[in-house]
Order: C-alpha cells, then structure tokens, then sequence
C-alpha cells in the first residue's frame, strides 16, 4: 500500500503524458485519416489506387518499426526529430493510415440515393459533401474511431523504446531502482486498463442497438 | 552517408524471421486455443463466469502489448525464468486470447436462431444442442476474423524486440547500432513484415470466401 502512495503521483504524471501525446495525435490523426478516406473513395482511379496502396504500407508495417524508422532512421535523410515529435508523428501516420479505413466504410455505407438526391437538388459537391454525406458518414464511424484512439492511447507506450517518460517508462524506472518490477507493472496496466475500460463503457452509452449479450440458453 | 550492406541486412533479417513466425504462429494457436474457454464464460448464463470472462478480456486489451511484455519479462521473472522468448510468447498468447475470445462470442452469438430452433425441435439436449450444433458452427465463423487478426499479431510481435527477443525488428535496429544506415534498413525490414503478412491475408481472404458460399447454400 505504501508503494502505491509513494509511487502512484510519478505514475500519474506518467498517464499524464500518455495522454497528451495520444491526445495530440488523435487530434491531428482523424482529419488526415478523414482526408485519406476521401481519397480513397475519390472517383479518379490513379487517386483511389495510389491511396489504397500508402494505407496498406502504413497499415502493414508494426507500430515499433515505424516508431524506429521516424527517429533513427530519418537523422540519415537530415530530418532529426525529439523523442516526443517522432512518436508523434509516427502515431499521426498510424492513425491516418487505419482510421483512413474506418472513414471509407463510412462514406461508401451513406445510401446512393442521397448523394443522387443532392446531385438533383443543384447541390456542389462540396455542399453535397459537407450537409449530406459527412454528417451521416460521421455518425456511422463514430464507434470504430473512438475504439481506434483507445488504440492510439496505448500505442504511446512504444515511447518506451524511445526513452519518452511516459506511462510505461516513469513504471519501467520506479521497478529499477525499488525491484518491485511486478508492483509497478500491475498498478502501470491497472492505469491503462481504466482508461480502456472507460472508453468502452462510453461506447455502451453511444451505441444503442445492443447485440445480445449471453447465449439464448 | 553509409552504404547498406546488403549481405548482413538480410542475413541478420533472415536470422530474425524464424523469431518473428514462430512468436505469431504460437501466440495465435494458444489464442485459438484459450479464447474458446474465455468466450464461453464471456456468454454464460452464469453472472460470475460472465464476470470474469469479461474482466479477463477489458483487461488484457485494455494494457499495451509492450506493457504486457515488461510486466511479464521483469515482473515475473521468478515464476518463468528470464527468458525473453518464453516471457514475450506469454504476453502475446494472454493478449490474442482475449482478441480471439471476442472473435468467439460474436460467432456464437451469430449463429442463426433457426439452428437452435431446429436443434431444440429434433429434440438434442443442451448440451448436444451446443457442442454438436452450435459450437462447431461458431468456430468456424470465427476463423475468418481471427485469420484476419493473425496479421495484427504478427505486427504485435515486433514488440518482443524491446525486451531483446531477437526478431525482426530487434535485427534491424541492432544493424542500425552497429553503423547500417536507419532508413533503408528499417524499410528493409518493413517491406519483410509485409511481405510476411501476405500470405496470412490471402488465407483469411479464401476462408471468407468459403464461408460465404457456404452460408449461401
């Protein structure tokens, strides 16, 4: 017990951290993925393909390589980063790339009709776009996106492999000098697992068809 | 700047594949495995199994993998040894079980009312009702995301390198220490990940396809 209040305000800090860096790439993340998503439903070929292709990269390579390549690697092409901004823009690329997707499925769900609805209408297509398809596209993505930057909020622990004093490095630290590595892991994963577990009771609220939850037996 | 070695680049890279399968390939038949017992509780009639079993997957997705990893690496030293491979296998084999235990309940859960009708009406007890009829029709349902999760689990397990599992991305950030230059060799090693996850795309591409032209009959 006295481990958790001696350690638990470091800890604190730590989550703090976490969760500007989750929060700054969330932010600037869903309008590239958004951007992305549009892209990918463009009705120009070489635009739809040449995005399908960078999402799939992007997608296809693991968060720690990526992390790697934007703050060892890029110093050799002359761009040196802080620990912090290459984590960030590393996470910013991820979410691009996955919510890209997320964003897609939503735009090609919003019913034909409605677009051909607009067209007849004398609507532009960025009025088309901005009063009819985004704000049903929207809606419809709203579930997968906050799943997705709970995602984002873990992934900041690869500031780890980094050396970020984040959730995970400030636990990693308090376990080397007290070697009580399992106490600080547990309460470290009891912080995360909270937040996780917070945005998926939100998500019980938004979401109003509940599936069925147990067996019919 | 420093020519790539190409030679080394894919020796080292080469060395680590059989680390970065063998992680996945186990972390994934053991969530196969332990994720059907998880789902069960998690669709219960019972209130404390479905407790647990939906505590044990809030909380295994709810932590990072990396935090997974150092919790079990430094945390449980004295219960596992201190071998990196054996740590990193049970933290992502914990981690998949709860991913592929919520691939299992949603097929349960989907399983078409009119199986149990028929079931009930030809007269099989529960028990026959469930093991005969509809555990088999959920497990299969379930292989087509799980195949897809797989190629996340293969992503996840570059996380291995950060407690020094020699794997793909451990190779090419030792090869990056050692003087190769960072760009090309993470790309190196970016393009192997991808290269890797095509084959488990295609599979989860075909068991889809079989399914659907199953179901259609």
């Amino acid at each position: 017990m006295e481990f958790v209040t001696d350690h638990l305000p470091t800890l604190l800090g730590g989550l703090r951290t976490s969760a500007w860096l989750a929060l700054i790439s969330i932010v600037l993340g869903l309008p590239c993925g958004l951007l992305l998503g549009l892209m990918a439903t463009s009705s120009l070929a070489v635009v739809r393909w040449a995005t399908l292709v960078v999402v799939e990269v992007f997608r296809g390579i693991p968060m720690l390589l990526l992390v790697y390549f934007v703050y060892f690697g890029l110093p050799g092409a002359g761009l040196s980063l802080a620990a912090e901004t290459a984590l960030v823009v590393s996470l910013v690329v991820s979410a691009a790339a996955y919510t890209s997707e997320i964003f897609r499925a939503g735009l090609l769900g919003v019913a034909r009709g409605h677009r051909e609805a607009a067209r007849s209408l004398g609507l532009t297509g960025f009025q088309e776009l901005r009063h009819i398809v985004l704000p049903q596209a929207l809606r419809a993505v709203r579930l997968p996106i906050i799943s997705f930057s709970v995602l984002i909020f873990q992934y900041t622990s690869v500031g780890f492999a980094i050396g970020i004093p984040e959730l995970l490095s400030r636990s990693y630290a308090i376990g080397s000098v007290t070697f009580n590595y399992l106490g600080v892991f547990v309460l470290a994963g009891v912080l995360y697992a909270t937040v996780a577990i917070a945005a998926s009771g939100l998500m019980h609220l938004v979401r109003r068809d509940r599936a069925p939850q147990v067996l019919p037996f | 700047m420093n020519q790539l070695d190409w030679g080394r680049v894919l020796e080292a890279i080469g060395a680590g594949i059989g680390y970065t399968v063998g992680l996945t390939v186990i972390a994934f038949l053991g969530g196969m495995i332990l994720g059907f017992p998880v789902a069960l509780m998690r669709v219960s009639r019972i209130r404390a199994l479905r407790w647990i079993g939906t505590a044990y997957v809030e909380i295994c997705r709810g932590v990072p993998v990396v935090a997974w990893m150092l919790l079990i690496f430094y945390g449980l030293a004295d219960l596992i040894g201190t071998d990196p491979l054996i740590a990193a296998t049970v933290a992502l084999t914990v981690v998949a079980t709860a991913y592929i235990a919520e691939n299992y309940r949603a097929a349960l859960l989907h399983v078409p009312l009119g199986q149990w009708e028929a079931a009930v009406s030809l007269g099989l007890t529960r028990r026959q009702l469930f093991w005969r009829v509809i555990a088999p029709q959920g497990v299969t349902i379930a292989l087509a995301p799980s195949a897809t999760y797989a190629i996340g689990l293969l992503k996840e397990s570059a996380f291995a390198a950060v407690i020094g599992v020699s794997d793909i991305a451990f190779q090419a950030r030792t090869l990056t220490q050692s003087g190769q230059p960072g760009l090309a060799t993470f790309a190196v090693a970016g393009a192997v990940y991808l290269l890797l996850s095509l084959p488990i795309a295609a599979a989860a591409r075909t068991i889809d396809r079989r399914m659907r032209t199953r179901s259609a009959m």
